[in-house]
């Protein structure tokens, strides 16, 4: 195992040679194009929780956060629960079974304490965040940022005005030592420890993430935004992220990731807790951009009450398997929750997605539509929950799923789980799977496109009505993004 | 046999070493060897297995708590409790064969013109003894993949006999042969086996009824059939499931549908307390097609548990797949469905319906419609919905003056006609309804 200090740059020299504006990006924040986020910077890491988990591992995050006696009796159970659980591979790939927990490296910062200018941020740290244009993004169009490098955020601020109403902007230690009164009511409430292995393990050794309270009655008109990097080799990146929005409030927020290709695994395990008090509405945006060795094993949730709205927008790309069902418990009346999820499947790729959706109130409605492309060898699967339990009436779902197969050799597989009881619900789900039309082709072909451009505009059409829900800047990214992977699919 | 006696009594239930010892005895001496190595491979297998368990996605949703092997009795000799009640096809029939608690009871032989052309409605001690090489073939010949291979080794360690037919090469059966088996006794356990092998071009249909003397015994059935339609075959299969309403049934069927030929399979569910019922379609050559369709009348206390699996082997192959289940009281059904697409299978087009009528607030129904795709030049399509009567509809109805009662009935027989009216025999279709009717309205 390499000491941190020898985390190599993947394309050593001419990664620092090249200026971040020689890039072509047109808007590198989405980190929609992999290729983008595909370079490393050596990083002096002043902590280090070395490599392997055990209970060590846990004390020393513990402590170099300053954390209160609580939270560190929380992570040690976490991780007994962790060490406790077995692989879900009974339902789920093999491919967990590559994991080597002991060869990864839990904990890697330069210091606790975010800088709330960019001109605070450390060199090394923040070239990487400039050549993908974070503090750009923020000045045209965030109400606040957070920027995470590897284990702790090394940036954070909130607009002023958005602070001014009240809004709470932190990361996961400060939330707990800042505002515990706040925080701790619902953190691990949504996902509990035990929720599955990987909640357990996040809940062990979390570090980074977001804390976001929105006051009474506030909405949040532009978006909030976290932008997740991942620079070291072997390393696990396990932010926790909780959002409460008190009654009536409104808040978009918006995650991009990225990292560079190393030839070893990374994982990236996340736990996301959002709370929607009475009225309140979430919206929670995520475009997944890992490179091709990141495990991306993220669990999601949100807890909806009385006319509250939950909206998860799940983009993933990247990564070399994912496993995520953002979910919501619909648990007030009138209460509604919605997933829109777009996945794209490349050669070694695999995109296990879905949703959840556990209806706990009357007059409850959910919505779930799923479209996913498979390209070469990639597959893409869709695994959801609906239940409706017993004595509810005019609890409402629906499910759709699309998948389109680009090759001959690409795979889809759907595995939908609904149960429903009693007599005043309905639900109805639906999937289709389809391969581009020959006649389409043709004729676009024979309107003097060629046949790749002829696929790209085919697939932007199959996931139009989705990427329309995506705020702009991003769905012209992953348009432009599907063009690329088109090239080369087709002939 | 070590290994199996020293299995846990809980892994057998009354199903032991000694009992499959005594069911081998019984058997006549001139049962092939070969078969009889391949029952004893069987019980190993079934003593050595698992009952499943909660983490088994085979078995998600299931009431796996109530799958206890204890308390049955095997059939022994030809004593029997009490003579098979009476229940025909419903039209006349081209052949019978009325078993009871595994062993023949009576039959209506096939006329001897169809004999004489080769057509074979015969017991399966018969077959294997006489057409030994057929049915070394075809019987039990794909694995279980739908997780119930510990009682489907149970069903081939203590099949004692069944239903052997076989349809020559063009041969087109007017009438349906009619297969009966009967569970008698109070805790009788029954192993029913069905062999259907259609030569090119045949065409037959089969009716195969399953029943109990009376509901209330607490009885054991572990059946498991094959069909196997060979080039251009067409074959129909209706099932009637009404053993005691105290029973525990597995039933397992497979089906082999070769190039051109065509299938089509409906299986209805009335009785047990437990049902669980697999079925797997291989769409094996081009051309081949398939069809499933299942009704359900669940009621209180009862679980219905269906598996279902169509895999497409071959290109420009077609499934369809419809399966309704009407719930009432605090009935619970489980549908869990799989379409497979080989990764050459293109042109392939497979379709698959789960339709939940909710009846009462009670009732519970699961359903997990999965694909698996490996082509790309498919067209493969699910859909999975629950809901009660609908409201306009029934509105519609009362509002021409039809009591709510008569009104729902009207509405839940017409939710079964969607299945029903795919049949292509009026009087099998009218035999069906008045099945369906009877259950309903018990």
């Amino acid at each position: 195992m390499k000491p941190p200090t020898d985390t190599d740059t993947l394309f050593a020299p001419s990664a620092l040679d090249l200026a971040p504006d020689t890039a072509v990006m047109e808007n590198p924040a989405v980190g929609i194009d992999q290729t983008a986020g595909n370079f490393s910077y050596k990083v002096d890491y002043a902590f280090d929780a070395g490599t392997g988990l055990s209970e060590d591992t846990v004390r020393y995050i513990s402590s170099v956060k300053k954390e209160a006696p609580w939270i560190l009796e929380f992570r040690l159970k976490a991780l007994q629960k962790f060490f406790s659980m077995p692989m879900p591979t009974h339902w789920a790939t093999k491919d967990l079974e590559n994991i080597d927990f002991q060869k990864i490296r839990y904990y890697l910062s330069q210091g606790q304490t975010p800088k709330r200018t960019w001109d605070e941020v450390p060199d090394d740290i923040k070239r990487t965040f400039e050549r993908l244009g974070i503090p750009e993004q923020e000045r045209k169009f965030l109400a606040g940022v957070e920027a995470q490098f590897d284990s702790e955020a090394a940036y954070s601020n909130i607009k002023d005005i958005v602070a001014k109403q009240g809004v709470i902007f932190v990361n996961s230690t400060e939330g707990l030592r800042e505002h515990p009164e706040l925080f701790r009511k619902f953190f691990g409430k949504v996902i509990p420890t035990g929720d599955n292995k990987f909640s357990a393990l996040n809940s062990a050794v979390f570090s980074g993430g977001s804390f976001i309270y929105v006051p009474k009655g506030v909405k949040v008109a532009q978006p909030l935004q976290a932008y997740f990097r991942i620079n070291a080799e072997n390393f696990g990146q396990f932010e926790r992220t909780l959002i409460i929005a008190d009654e009536g409030a409104e808040v978009t927020y918006m995650e991009g990731c990225t990292a560079p290709k190393f030839s070893t695994s990374t994982l990236h395990s996340a736990v996301v807790e959002l709370v929607a008090l009475k009225g309140a509405k979430i919206q929670y945006i995520t475009v997944q951009n890992w490179a091709n060795n990141v495990f991306n094993l993220v669990t999601k949730r949100g807890i909806a009450h009385e006319d509250a709205e939950i909206k998860w927008i799940d983009c993933n790309i990247g990564s070399r398997l994912t496993m995520k069902y953002p979910g919501v418990v619909l648990k007030g009346e009138r209460a509604r929750g919605e997933v829109i999820s777009i996945a794209l499947a490349n050669d070694g790729q695999h995109q296990d997605t879905g949703a959840k959706m556990i209806h706990a109130a009357n007059n409850t409605t959910s919505n779930i539509v799923a479209k996913s492309i498979s390209v070469g060898q990639g597959r893409s699967t869709y695994r959801g929950v609906v239940h409706i339990p017993k004595h509810l009436k005019g609890c409402k779902n629906n499910t759709e799923c699309d998948a389109l197969l680009i090759n001959s050799n690409s795979r889809t597989d759907t595995y939908p789980a609904i149960t429903v009881r009693g007599d005043k619900n309905s639900t109805q789900h639906e999937a289709s799977v389809s391969k581009v039309s020959a006649d389409m082709i043709f004729y676009m072909q024979q309107r003097g496109l060629t046949e790749a451009q002829a696929m790209s505009l085919a697939v932007n059409g199959f996931i139009n009505d989705l990427a329309r829900q995506f705020p702009m800047e991003y769905s012209v990214e992953l348009k432009r993004l599907i063009d690329l992977e088109m090239e080369g699919s087709v002939g | 046999m070590s290994s199996v006696l020293s299995a846990p009594a809980s892994l057998v239930g009354a199903f032991t070493p000694e009992a499959f010892a005594t069911h081998l005895a019984g058997l006549p001496p001139t049962l092939p060897a070969w078969w009889i190595a391949r029952k004893r491979a069987a019980y190993e297998r079934f003593a050595s297995l698992p009952l499943p368990a909660r983490t088994d996605e085979f078995w998600r949703f299931s009431n796996i708590g109530t799958l206890k092997l204890d308390g049955f009795t095997l059939p022994v000799g030809s004593s029997l409790a009490s003579a098979p009640p009476h229940a025909p096809v419903g039209i006349p029939e081209a052949a019978t064969l009325v078993f009871a608690n595994g062993r023949l009871h009576s039959h209506k032989p096939l006329a001897a013109e169809l004999s004489a052309r080769g057509v074979i409605v015969d017991t399966l001690q018969n077959a294997l003894v006489h057409h030994e090489a057929l049915v070394r073939e075809h019987l039990l010949a794909q694995p279980p993949k739908l997780g119930s291979a510990k009682f489907t080794a149970l069903h081939e360690a203590f099949l004692d006999d069944g239903a052997f037919i076989f349809l020559p090469r063009g041969v087109e059966l007017e009438h349906p042969i009619g297969i009966f088996s009967y569970a008698l006794g109070a805790t009788a356990a029954v192993f029913p086996h069905t062999l259907v092998v259609a030569a090119e071009n045949a065409r037959a249909t089969v009716v195969e009824y399953f029943g109990s003397d009376a509901d209330t015994h607490a009885q054991f059935a572990a059946g498991a059939n094959d069909l196997y339609a060979g080039h251009g075959a067409q074959l129909n299969y209706i099932g009637k499931q009404d053993w005691s309403r105290a029973a525990l049934s597995f039933q397992s069927n497979s089906t082999v549908v070769r190039r051109d030929a065509r299938v089509q399979s409906l299986n209805v569910h009335l009785g047990a307390r437990q049902a669980r019922h697999e079925s797997l379609s291989q769409l094996a050559a081009p051309g081949a097609f398939s069809e499933m369709l299942a009704l359900t009348v669940a009621d209180s206390g009862q679980e219905f548990d269906q598996r279902t699996l169509q895999i497409h082997q071959a290109p420009n192959t077609k499934s369809d797949l419809l399966y309704k289940n009407a719930l009432r009281g605090t009935a619970k059904t489980i549908f869990s469905g799989l379409i497979v697409v080989d990764p050459d299978a293109q042109k392939t087009d497979a379709y698959q319906s789960n339709r939940n009528l909710m009846l009462s607030d009670e009732a519970e129904a699961c359903s997990l419609p999965g694909l698996e795709i490996q082509a790309n030049d498919v067209r493969c399509t699910h859909g999975a919905t629950s809901s009660r009567i609908d409201p306009e509809q029934e509105f519609y109805l009362r509002s021409r003056g039809i009591a709510k009662q008569q009104a729902e009935e009207l509405l839940t027989f017409g939710f079964f006609e969607e299945a029903l009216n795919r049949l292509t025999n009026d009087d099998l279709h009218e035999a069906l309804r008045v099945l369906i009717r009877t259950k309903f309205k018990k």
